[in-house]
């Protein structure tokens, strides 16, 4: 049998912690070949991530341990090798991409000099390295290379940042690229172009990808072969599209079940009467810098509207300044007749109690120092005509078993809970208040496809319940297309489209509405690559 | 850049006034100079004489005014002690104590940052215990202990070196290490741990993925990020030497600003006390000034 480029072979790992042995990873075998793309699928917690960090000599030990198996490279066996013999592979045959690349690119020292010093580790000699760095800026597309050259990570975009770790990483043009989470903060139309751009490095050089993901979008915009993982398993591997239309084990089945996307559109009812939020040319400013230019739009009582956009739209702005978290500087927020923009403080303080939100991160919004009965009864002593003392304990257990955790749970601490669970504390939070209205910003986004459809689930159920009102703010289609009624689009401070979810999603007016959507990624290989070709043709067209 | 210089000079002018007043007044408040200076038997007419010459004689006031007058013209006003402008008296003495500081602080930065980093990069070794250990003594031992257990060890039993004074290389030793111990072990515990967090950070493992060798990862990756919080540190503790390391100079005899002080203040030569409190302030500024251009030099994200 011919060795493989990169085989894993019964790898198991495990992490000594205070509270016993973790087992991170158990007997996980998989193999990447020369110009081939190799998705890891998993959900956090999985062990997607550690046989990468096995690869690469990133584990820590201790506490880690690599319990039993071989990473063959080139049929040699790398767990044999000493350090210094890895850190020659590290960067020249193995690179990596990771998924936060402000955080992983050194925030002191010049992008010129961080490209450039892969280089000289691996014995290129200094000009010629700084030469062949700024050809890499030119090659991964990014405007001004030579300027870029001397600027600090901090002054490129999200989009910008990965490029550079990618041009870092194919520097010494490696024969594996390992990319983590590459696109996971990225906004859709950002994600679309790296990827490609990956994928064109990889027809130039040959290079196999691993790339490690939760997206199932991702998966079947560019693997060829897909490794699914849970709970450190591997559970399902096989090509891409024979896993999605025909998956075997029930995790990979109920993953692709979950995915948001495919669910039948809400069909627009007729909504009479007055709206419960009418926003009139909302205007928010920074200085110079405009957030919001003017936003003007409506929500009825019991509906879900949907804000989405790419970072810097607005959208979370928009939230902020209806909370008056932040103050606006123009326009009307005129909800159940009274204007919010204008509003006095002590009015404005009876009205925070009908106007909630529920964050992106609940790790954050959650206090680490209170209970779950604390943070939830708090509502309550702000506003104490809501519910009087004696009720507060069984109100608490009440709402923890509408938003689906144990009534017990009250007592425990936000860092005792997953995040999906987190989210629903803070979902049980928002309802102690009894609003009218939620403002969603980015609630589920930090989530795990499956976690994110429960809370999705949940919300829509709440909705019905108590007859609620949910402004969604996102930047996941798919997500918005299953659960609002109506969908708004921001662009730059402005709303460009708005318009009845089934509309929105099947007949896009404006242009920017349909770029957003051809880039959002569907987890069907086969739609995917129908997609990829149409776009290539939009493409040829253009040019 | 300009601005910021202007707004951190106007802040500190303010702080200054406010320190003249305080001290002015608050130096008034311990006596009359005149019983110190003139000899027990001098006759009354001598001693009127002397506050006349002075200007103890005028309400606080106008004394107070008088002085802030000669202050705008420069004029810190004249030792009673040594007869000569105050300024000088002051000068020479911060002169003495800049160099202490300068030459202390200079070895506990090296030591504390190379010993630091190496402990951080790997914490729980034998050599991280043993430094954690010694700096955790260092930083809690009192230092009139220390210099007095010093001089019986190595001038009065040993006779390596002189008991106090200055004049060689050999006089200087005693009191940088005894300085030295105090500032060495709080850097030691700062940097090692900004050098944990810098080398459990995102951007080291990158470097790692890179191929980068351990030593630039810890002395080029980890350190300049790691240094940040530390030059605070070491202001504060150079400030602190430079206000004054009145213990260490009294016992070594070293003729420095906090020996000065604490003789001025003992023979209420209140010029004296005067001048070498706002050479000490305005020291304090310059170092705080030092400390934020070292912010900006070291990362590209802070600008002024």
């Amino acid at each position: 049998m011919a060795d493989h480029l990169l085989e894993v072979r019964n790898l198991s790992v495990e992490f000594h912690t205070a509270q016993g042995v973790v087992k991170a990873v158990e007997d996980v075998s998989w193999h990447l070949d020369r110009g081939e793309t190799l998705a890891i699928l998993g959900e956090s917690g999985s062990g997607k991530s550690v046989s990468a960090s096995a690869v690469m000599n990133l584990i820590d030990m201790p506490p880690g341990r690599i319990r039993q198996g071989k990473i063959l490279l080139d049929g040699k066996d790398l767990l044999k090798m000493t350090d210094e013999e890895r850190r020659r592979i590290n960067g020249k045959r193995i690179a990596m991409v990771f998924q936060d690349p402000l955080a992983h690119l050194n925030p002191v020292y010049t992008v010129g000099w961080q490209i450039a010093e892969i280089m000289r580790v691996h014995g290129t000699p200094q000009a010629d390295a700084h030469a062949r760095a700024l050809a890499l800026l030119k090659r991964v597309g990014l405007p001004e290379p030579e300027a870029a050259l001397n600027k600090y990570p901090h002054q490129f975009s999200g989009g910008q940042r990965q490029r550079l770790m990618i041009a870092m990483a194919v520097a010494m043009k490696p024969d594996i690229l390992i990319a983590d989470e590459p696109t996971t903060a990225l906004d859709v139309t950002v994600q679309a172009e790296v990827l490609s751009l990956m994928q064109e490095l990889q027809k130039e050089t040959g290079m196999g990808i691993l790339l490690i993901t939760h997206d199932l979008g991702v998966v079947a915009e560019i693997a060829d072969r897909v490794v699914v993982m849970n709970g450190g398993r591997v559970v399902e591997t096989g090509q891409a599209a024979e896993v999605y239309t025909n998956p075997q084990h029930p995790y990979t089945k109920k993953l692709i079940g979950a995915a948001p996307g495919k669910g039948e559109m809400p069909v627009e009812g007729d909504r009479d009467g007055e709206p419960l939020l009418k926003v009139q040319s909302l205007q928010k400013s920074y200085g110079a810098f405009h957030a919001l230019k003017g936003v003007t739009f409506t929500i009825m009582p019991g509906e879900t509207v949907a804000v989405v956009g790419e970072s810097g739209s607005g959208k979370s702005t928009l939230a902020r300044a209806l909370l008056r978290l932040e103050e606006p500087n123009g326009g009307k927020a005129i909800y159940r007749g009274r204007d919010l923009v204008t509003m006095a403080p002590k009015d404005l303080f009876k009205m925070r109690r009908d106007i909630q939100m529920v964050f992106q991160d609940p790790t954050q919004s959650l206090n680490p120092r209170m209970t779950v009965y604390q943070i939830i009864a708090e509502a309550w002593a702000i506003h104490p005509d809501i519910l009087p003392k004696s009720q507060w304990r069984g109100r608490v257990s009440e709402l923890l078993t509408k938003v689906g955790l144990h009534p017990e749970m009250a007592a425990r601490y936000p860092h005792q809970f997953s995040g999906g669970q987190r989210q629903r504390i803070a979902i049980a939070r928002a309802l102690a208040m009894e609003p009218s209205l939620i403002i969603c910003d980015e609630a589920v986004s930090a989530l795990d496809v499956s976690i994110q459809a429960q809370v999705i689930q949940l919300l829509d159920g709440l909705r019905k319940e108590f007859d609620l009102s949910y402004l969604f703010i996102a930047h996941d289609l798919p997500v918005v297309r299953d659960f609002a009624d109506r969908v708004i689009v921001m662009k730059a401070g402005r709303i460009v489209e708005e318009g009845p979810v089934r509309q929105v999603f099947d007949h896009p007016r404006e242009e920017y509405t349909r770029a957003l959507l051809a880039a959002s990624l569907d987890p069907d290989p086969n739609v995917q690559a129908a997609r990829r070709d149409a776009r290539r043709n939009m493409e040829t067209a253009v040019a | 850049m300009r601005q910021f210089l202007g707004k951190r000079a106007f802040a500190s002018a303010i702080s200054l006034v406010g320190l003249v007043i305080l001290v002015f007044f608050l130096s008034r408040l311990t006596g009359d100079p005149t019983d110190l200076y003139l000899p027990v038997d001098a006759s009354l007419e001598a001693r009127e004489q002397f506050r006349e010459l002075h200007g103890f004689n005028d309400p606080l006031l106008v004394q107070f005014g008088r002085y802030v007058w000669d202050l705008l013209h420069l004029d810190f006003g004249e030792s009673i002690r040594e007869a000569r402008p105050a300024i000088d008296v002051v000068l020479q003495g911060f002169g003495w104590t800049l160099s202490l500081a300068v030459v202390t602080m200079s070895i506990v930065t090296v030591a504390a940052v190379v010993i630091g980093s190496l402990a951080a990069f790997r914490v729980g070794g034998i050599f991280d215990r043993l430094a954690t250990f010694f700096s955790l003594i260092g930083a809690s031992a009192p230092d009139f202990w220390i210099a007095i257990v010093a001089i019986v060890i190595f001038a009065v039993n040993l006779h390596w070196l002189p008991t106090s004074g200055t004049g060689t290389v050999w006089h200087w030793i005693l009191p940088v290490a005894v300085l030295f111990i105090r500032p060495f072990g709080l850097i030691l515990q700062v940097v090692r741990g900004s050098m944990i967090t810098a080398l459990s950070s995102a951007y080291v493992k990158t470097a790692k993925a890179k191929g980068v060798r351990a030593r630039p990862i810890i002395f080029v990756h980890a350190l300049r990020n790691g240094l940040l919080p530390v030059i605070t540190v070491i202001g504060d503790q150079a400030a602190a030497i430079l206000n004054g390391a009145v213990v260490v100079e009294t016992i070594f005899g070293f003729p420095g600003i906090g020996k000065l002080m604490i003789d001025s203040i003992l023979q209420r030569d209140f010029a004296v006390v005067l001048a070498a409190i706002m050479i000490s302030a305005l020291a304090i500024f310059i170092m705080n000034l030092l400390i934020d251009m070292a912010y900006a030099v070291l990362d590209p994200r802070i600008r002024y």
